[in-house]
């Protein structure tokens, strides 16, 4: 169970997290919404220690995650994979490298077994004979998958994803959003997604939580979402023309 | 207060990165691949410019010395000298700064704003440690390797200049290459070289690891790196030559 309690973060003067609270359902897909600039990736990067947050504490399974040190900190980060916004694949390494990159760093498995995993976290991904290609030789939508596979093959019990279909046409998007919601049930693993794309958060959001100016302002499911009278997320959700066409059909 | 911040967070970094390495199998590949990237493709400009370079201060030293009471075989020696004390260590450390420091610079920033020094830290890897500990190693172990093909091949150039223009015999100069060797000036090069590699590798790393921002950024953190790296060795040439030969 992941939880965040009173999450504060500044950047010198400004205060880009103001006193964030919230549950994840475990086992599901939560999605964080909010337009650019709302502090959502400063969230997510606060959630997996990648940022300090002055105040507050991220919780994982009742451990105080962002008070443990170094080590203890890579105890609860075996159990986590990240699926970064731009893959953050490895440009140096192949796919295969990339994908065994966890493999060795967290797990005593022998090479043979590793490449099963590999092989087997590529396969789910739908991605087959790229294992000796490199990230420059790969398309973007791969790039994802890829970055997907390789978060997921440490057996992760939290996976987190920072825009993983930005950038990407909406079918490449669509693709992507289901793989993740297919692999939080197949797997039971807690998903937290940050996005800005409706479709995302009507295809896949459990849970949606939506973040506007650092703060917390609204949390419900992707269907409680469309009648809510929250005027800032009404703003976001119905940004444009076709949105609002399907508001007026509701 | 701006240059107190950056020596201590740079003094935070290496403390980061001398770190115990956790999976020293992965970290020796690493070294491998920096000895290569670093040392290994670093020979060809050392023995292009050290071979210029012996060549012309052979030839600048035979036609700046015409005085008849000076012997000629002073002009192998000013060039022997003149490569071990100077040329070899400090000459050859600010040009790998150029080839050397921005490519870790650049590499690091290029790491950083594209997140992948962020998925390593997801990874449970101690991210300044695997990154920099591995670059300074093999710099440090191979770059004295350098200065010596450095002395050595500058010589030969200044021998291949002594038989194309005949400014001075070959006898001579091979005397002259001989004549007083004090061996612990080859000491003193490699001290330099040890600090001076330890100071390319470290403050361009230093440069890399904390780009904010995008390609702009890493493009300026490279040319920072190259610059500070420069600045740092030569501050470092005056203290240890002080230290050293005094």
């Amino acid at each position: 169970m992941i939880e965040a309690r009173n999450i504060s973060k500044h950047f010198g003067k400004l205060k880009v997290l103001d006193n964030i609270s919230v549950k994840f359902e475990e086992g599901k897909t939560n999605l964080i919404i909010g337009q650019s600039g709302s502090g959502k990736t400063v969230f997510l990067k606060c959630l997996i220690g990648l940022f300090d947050p002055e105040e507050g504490e991220v919780i994982y399974d009742d451990i105080i995650f962002n008070k443990l040190n170094f080590s203890a900190k890579k105890e609860i980060r075996k159990k986590i994979g990240m699926m970064f916004q731009g893959g953050a694949l490895f440009d140096s390494a192949t796919v295969e490298e990339n994908i065994l990159y966890p493999l060795n760093m967290f797990t005593k498995m022998s090479y043979e077994e590793k490449l099963d995993r590999v092989n087997f976290c590529l396969n789910r991904v739908n991605i087959i004979n790229a294992n000796h290609l490199y990230p420059s030789e790969i398309s973007g939508g791969m790039k994802k998958r890829v970055a997907l596979a390789r978060a997921m093959a440490v057996k992760p019990e939290y996976l987190f994803c920072d825009e993983p279909n930005s950038g990407l046409d909406p079918k490449t998007a669509i693709v992507i959003d289901n793989l993740i919601k297919e692999i939080t049930e197949e797997f039971h693993i807690t998903t937290i997604v940050n996005t800005h794309d409706m479709n995302s958060v009507m295809e896949i959001g459990a849970m949606v939580i939506f973040i506007y100016e650092g703060k917390k302002y609204w949390e419900g499911t992707n269907n409680e979402i469309l009648h809510t009278d929250n005027k800032e997320l009404n703003e976001f959700v119905f940004a444009n023309n076709l949105a609002k066409q399907v508001k007026k059909f509701h | 207060m701006n240059v107190f911040f950056h020596i201590g967070r740079y003094f935070m970094l290496l403390f980061k990165v001398f770190a115990k390495p956790e999976k020293k199998k992965v970290y020796y590949k690493q070294f491998m691949i920096e000895i290569q990237n670093i040392g290994i493709n670093s020979i060809g400009i050392v023995v292009i410019i050290s071979t210029f370079i012996g060549a012309v201060i052979t030839l600048q030293t035979a036609y700046n010395t015409e005085n008849p009471f000076l012997p000629k075989y002073l002009i192998g020696l000013g060039c022997r000298d003149s490569l071990i004390l100077e040329f070899s260590s400090t000459m050859i450390a600010l040009i790998l700064a150029g080839k050397v420091g921005s490519s870790i610079a650049s590499e690091l920033g290029t790491m950083r704003v594209t997140e992948q020094i962020d998925a390593l830290e997801i990874m449970g890897v101690n991210s300044a440690s695997f990154l920099i500990l591995p670059k300074i190693l093999a710099a440090v172990i191979f770059n004295p390797l350098l200065t010596m093909i450095s002395i050595s091949v500058g010589v030969f150039g200044g021998w291949l200049a002594v038989l194309a223009t005949g400014v001075v015999s070959s006898e001579d100069f091979i005397y002259g290459i001989q004549y007083a060797f004090i061996p612990f000036y080859i000491t003193y090069a490699m001290i330099k070289t040890v600090f001076f590699a330890f100071i390319i590798t470290s403050v361009s790393s230093y440069h890399g690891y904390f780009v904010s921002g995008g390609s702009l950024e890493v493009g300026k953190s490279s040319t920072r790196a190259v610059v500070y790296s420069s600045i740092v060795i030569l501050l470092f040439n005056v203290i240890l030559t002080q230290l050293l030969l005094s």
